[in-house]
């Protein structure tokens, strides 16, 4: 703010600071502010020409009929690309495939972390540090480097294709995440409150079903959306451990708009990428709603 | 807890140690080592740094990370984060929007954007062609192709980061600087980056090791090609894994980038306060 002021005004700085800030804030309507405004605006203008450019493919080509790639401004608008889109094997299979692949490991992941959360928010035990620090650290590792072995296992184990095992899996990958969110939230709850249900004689899973899981509602609402779009968006795993075309979910069955010899229905391809991303897009706006706007990957950047 | 445990354990814990066995031995998806599996020593990671394919592939790798994480992301998500304190709310949120698009669609969606924006004929391409600088730039430039189009798909986190960094400074202290004449960049210099450290340090070990694991985003634009011009060591492992049926190559391949993975995250733990997370 301070590198419009005039060298003469630096000056004055020094012998009287109250002064010269009033007049450093009187500076904020000089022609070099508004020019260093405008400059601010004009970046950020380039920043969002930058981000909106490659969405524009995809809002344009979907509705337009027989797209081709690198579409100019669609001449006819039209929904016939979601049409073509909308059969069962296209798009409702997938989706619900996608459903039941996102769906079970979300509810997995919130109701196990619950159960792991609660001993590491509530108890002094030994392990506990030690714990912590192996959940955080395996938050980092990078599950791309884990999926040969896996895949051995998964064929030695005659598992390929079979969705249990692989819902387990994305559970196992999504745990730590979900364990150390959940004891964040878990941390926010008084301990006061469940002392009174101890009183009464509750249970440590009755105070834990009773009094803190309702009031952490928020937290579990953010766990399970941030699961279930993580696994919605994932590609990897179900492209490595599926082989079957019918059991695919919409990440993988994607590319089947890539024919066999380059011919791809880019115009159906971006429908169905539409269709495909906006459960994602709406979910991360609730969960945004229930962080109040304040994204704070509980604790990632405290600091 | 035990239930937790125990999923953890058996999917992740278990396949990492698996892997140190088959990364020992010959087994293969086909051929000999398809039906009888035999212990081969350190044959596998002698073969490995002796194989340029692979070398370059870590190289290529540490490139990826360094200019899409390491620069490009922490750059401009600080950058933005910054020219947005105090500017208008509505152009700010509006952007913002766009810029957390990006990062919140799923990965393979952000790939098909990506491939339609730079593929020859498609949207940058028709609009450079009337200035004559039109090309296949997933084939001229693969590797600078990748990096930027992860840079769109991830600075939303950074950005995320630093604005919630930004709005946790005491304004005393920047108050005090500017009544004692810092310049801008001074501010940013002496105050602002000094106070942002941990946040800075936590958000690049982050972002690392995201990007260090990245695969959909390459499989889909350039599939490592062309050539290996842009096959970075996930790309590689997927070659030598599941399309050469090469498993065990493949686990030792993977050992070592999970070994890379595993020191980045001990040094981001270690920006962690223990207090803050066991208190």
């Amino acid at each position: 703010m301070t590198s419009a002021l005039p060298v003469e005004l630096k000056v004055r700085v020094d012998r009287s600071p109250t002064k010269a800030a009033r007049a450093g804030r009187f500076r904020i309507d000089s022609p070099r502010k508004t020019m260093s405004t405008i400059s601010v605006y004009f970046v950020l203008a380039l920043v969002a020409l930058f981000f909106i450019a490659p969405l524009l493919w995809i809002v344009l080509s979907s509705f337009e009929p027989g797209a081709a790639i690198g579409t100019n401004a669609p001449l006819v608008l039209s929904l016939s690309n979601f049409g073509a889109v909308l059969n069962w094997s296209t798009f409702f299979q997938p989706l619900i495939n996608s459903l039941i692949l996102s769906g079970s490991t979300a509810v997995l992941v919130v109701v196990t972390s619950l159960f792991a959360a609660y001993p590491l928010s509530r108890y002094q035990m030994r392990y506990r540090k030690a714990f912590l620090y192996t959940i955080i650290f395996s938050t980092g590792l990078p599950i791309t480097a884990i999926m040969v072995p896996v895949y051995e296992l998964f064929a030695r184990a005659n598992l390929v294709d079979n969705y249990p095992a692989l819902i387990l899996f994305l559970t196992a990958t999504s745990l730590p995440f979900g364990i150390w969110l959940m004891k964040g939230f878990m941390d926010g709850v008084p301990v006061d409150l469940e002392q009174a249900a101890w009183v009464d004689g509750a249970t440590w899973v009755g105070s834990l079903r009773t009094i803190v899981a309702p009031l952490m509602m928020p937290g579990i609402a953010v766990i399970t959306i941030f699961t279930f779009a993580g696994v919605w968006g994932n590609f990897f795993v179900p492209f490595i451990l599926l082989t079957t075309q019918s059991k695919f979910p919409m990440a993988v069955s994607i590319g089947t708009f890539f024919g066999q010899y380059g011919a791809v229905e880019y115009g159906q391809l971006a429908a169905f990428s539409i269709l495909y991303t906006l459960p994602a897009l709406g979910l991360w706006v609730v969960a945004a709603r229930f962080l109040r706007g304040k994204f704070t990957f509980a604790g990632a950047t405290k600091g | 807890m035990t239930p937790a445990l125990s999923i953890m354990v058996l999917f992740i814990a278990g396949p990492i140690i698996w892997s140190v066995y088959i990364a020992f031995t010959n087994k293969a998806l086909t051929g000999v080592g398809a039906a009888h599996a035999k212990w081969v020593g350190f044959t596998n990671f002698v073969h490995m740094f002796n194989d340029p394919l692979f070398i370059k592939s870590l190289l290529l790798t540490a490139i990826f990370v360094l200019g899409s994480a390491v620069v490009g992301q922490n750059t401009l998500g600080f950058l933005i984060a910054l020219l947005e304190r105090g500017r208008n709310k509505f152009v700010t949120t509006t952007l913002n929007g766009f810029i957390m698009c990006a990062w919140v669609m799923p990965e393979i969606v952000a790939a098909f954007c990506w491939y339609a924006y730079l593929y020859q004929g498609g949207t940058l391409d028709a609009f450079l062609a009337h200035l004559g600088l039109n090309q296949d730039w997933l084939y001229t430039t693969p590797m600078l192709a990748i990096i930027i189009a992860n840079i769109w798909r991830g600075t939303a986190f950074s950005m995320l980061v630093y604005s919630a960094g930004l709005s946790d400074l005491p304004s005393e202290l920047l108050e005090a600087a500017k009544v004692d004449g810092a310049s801008q960049l001074a501010l940013l210099r002496r105050v602002i980056i000094p106070l942002m450290r941990r946040s800075i340090m936590v958000n690049l070990m982050l972002i690392t090791l995201q990007t260090l694991q990245s695969f959909t985003l390459i499989f889909i634009l350039t599939a490592g090609g062309p050539g290996e011009a842009s096959m970075t060591t996930p790309l590689y492992i997927y070659q030598q894994a599941f399309q050469l049926y090469d498993i065990s190559y493949g686990s030792a391949m993977c050992l070592v980038l999970l070994l890379l993975g595993a020191a980045f995250s001990l040094i981001y733990i270690k920006f962690i306060k223990v207090e803050e997370v066991a208190g």
